[in-house]
């Protein structure tokens, strides 16, 4: 069986992976809720009814020919920075990494695939993937679903579909979300009103805001809301026509950011890129604001193309578990911040310099990387 | 100076969704954010940590007067015990049972909380094919009374051997 530490030695595929939309999309995700027919749910299961389910998912989802090899342990055998790091990575939920007897998680070797057991519901699963591809996310996924059909009694409802611990996830259980990196719209104000008309439509947009509506990062997550009364495909293809238009926008916002101004783009990509590169001693805010205007550097010429894949698996590597992970031991705040500075200043070392001769938000690159700017349209 | 939502000290995160065309903003201290786990922005958790709260309790207010039902409605989930009261509890069913024991309290529950009141979508495909055969079986056993009842024997034994074709 696969070992902790050979699991997160490399990043997920969907941190690194050579998608070719790698610009406001950074990566999408699909979530399945299922549960038995004839077991109580996790939550309400007395002890032995838990450890009962325990012992008929955790065999199934092993056998399944893509979790090969996979990662596979009960959560109680996983000490709680690992579980944190699974967290921080997005293979397990912060709910499921504070369980512990009779819950288990299986991850397939690359991390596109990840089985929560006896989480909430008896069985989530999910599946990331860089870019925006949620239709073929949930293909691959649904084939995982079906194939366990075979060997687990799924509690399903002609009316209600597939039953949940919680109704808000009834009928198709599925919970399908992107997220956005969205800098140019942030920068060109515009942010408020495109977020306001997504939500208009019934979809859910989280980011962490600061002052007025700014996010942490710039980062943003759109998901589905309503689960029951839709199909698989309709949620899919709306949230996927959705998102392309807000990745669409910001790519207009870039473009107008660069031709009105282009002076106050060069300078704050400019600044974020000299402090990530000198400083000794950031804080996870700072960190991810300054990551984020490097990444909009990278997909509008001033820096290569290879900048944004950088600076999402720093994004990753400079959380608290990974760092604590990392070195090996329980770290102070301050220790945190001196060693996430640390590692980014490694990272960048080799790093071109901003070029600020020509940004344009269509520039390709001049040393094309593992992944091209943005065209999400 | 703003307080944090879920104790006194100063909020520093302000976390806001946008809900149905909604704003909900919560406001959290640096520790409660930690523990809530807000303050990872690529954190996928959070849609179902917040969103499932949000979402279950918004539609409880919408559909029944916030409050729980009658109390003592004595209804019980043959299956597994869970009452109605431990849904206005916990917010969470105890099994799959329970749907079929409280359809009628569902039913305007999942109004404010979906598209729609009835599943389109996936069917497990062990399941289809049961239901299929459930209802070709269903069908011939008609049809093989009729046939009795009509004394056409000849038909009658066709479909016997259509019934036993189909393992039953
Ligand atoms: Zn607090
Ligand atoms: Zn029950």
């Amino acid at each position: 069986m696969m070992r902790f530490n050979t699991l997160v030695r490399n990043p997920a595929d969907w941190m690194t992976g050579a998608h070719p939309e790698r610009g406001a999309v950074l990566t999408s995700r699909i979530r399945l809720a299922r549960n038995l027919r004839r077991h109580p749910f996790p939550g309400w299961a007395k002890r032995e009814q838990r450890a009962e389910a325990f012992s008929l998912l955790r065999p199934a989802v092993e056998a399944l020919p893509a979790m090969k090899d996979a990662f596979s342990q009960e959560l109680s055998d996983l000490s709680s920075v690992q579980k944190q790091v699974l967290v921080e990575r997005h293979l397990a939920s912060r709910e499921h990494a504070a369980r512990g007897d009779g819950s288990g998680i299986v991850i397939e070797r690359r991390q596109t695939f990840s089985f929560m057991l006896n989480e909430e519901d008896h069985l989530r699963m999910q599946a990331i993937r860089p870019g925006l591809q949620l239709q073929a996310t949930f293909e691959a996924l649904s084939a995982l679903d079906t194939a366990l059909e075979s060997s687990l009694e799924f509690a399903f409802d002609p009316t209600l579909g597939y039953l949940t611990t919680c109704p808000t996830n009834l009928g198709t259980g599925l919970r399908a979300s992107a997220m956005l990196h969205l800098p140019g719209l942030v920068l060109g104000d515009q942010i408020g009103q495109v977020l306001q008309a997504v939500g208009k439509i019934g979809l859910a947009v989280r980011g962490l805001y600061g002052e007025g509506t700014e996010s942490l990062g710039n980062l943003y997550q759109i998901s589905n809301q309503s689960t029951l009364g839709e199909s698989e495909e309709t949620i899919i293809r709306h949230l996927e026509r959705v998102i392309a238009q807000v990745a669409h926008h910001e790519q207009n916002a870039r473009e107008k950011l660069l031709e009105d101004d282009p002076e106050m783009v060069a300078d704050k990509i400019g600044r974020a890129y000299g402090v990530l590169r000198h400083a000794h001693i950031i804080d996870s805010k700072e960190a991810l604001n300054h990551l984020s205007l490097l990444r909009l550097g990278g997909s509008v010429g001033i820096f290569p193309a290879s900048t944004a894949p950088l600076c999402d698996s720093l994004l990753m590597e400079i959380q608290p578990a990974h760092l604590q992970h990392h070195t090996g031991r329980k770290l102070s705040p301050e220790e945190r911040d001196s060693i996430r500075a640390k590692i980014i200043r490694e990272r960048l070392q080799n790093h071109p310099s901003p070029d600020k001769s020509n940004p344009s938000p269509a520039e390709t690159g001049p040393d094309d990387g593992s992944a091209t700017p943005s065209d999400d349209s | 100076m703003k307080k944090c939502d879920f104790c006194d000290s100063k909020a520093t995160v302000f976390l806001t969704q946008l809900v149905d065309g909604q704003t909900k903003k919560v406001c959290l201290c640096d520790q409660c954010a930690q523990e809530r786990g807000v303050t990872d922005p690529t954190g996928f958790s959070l849609a179902d940590l917040i969103l499932g709260g949000i979402a279950a309790a918004a539609a409880a207010t919408q559909s029944g007067e916030g409050p729980p039902p009658p109390q003592g409605s004595g209804k019980k989930c043959p299956a597994c015990g869970f009452t109605m009261e431990d849904l206005h509890r916990v917010r969470r069913f105890g099994c799959a049972e329970c749907y079929t024991a409280f359809r009628d309290e569902i039913g305007p529950m999942l109004r404010g909380m979906h598209r729609g009141p009835s599943h389109v979508g996936k069917v497990p495909a062990g399941l289809a094919a049961l239901h299929v055969k459930h209802q070709r079986l269903q069908d011939l056993r008609g049809r093989l009374e009729q046939a009795i009842a009509s004394e056409n024997y000849e038909e009658a034994a066709g479909i016997r051997d259509e019934i036993k074709a189909l393992g039953e």
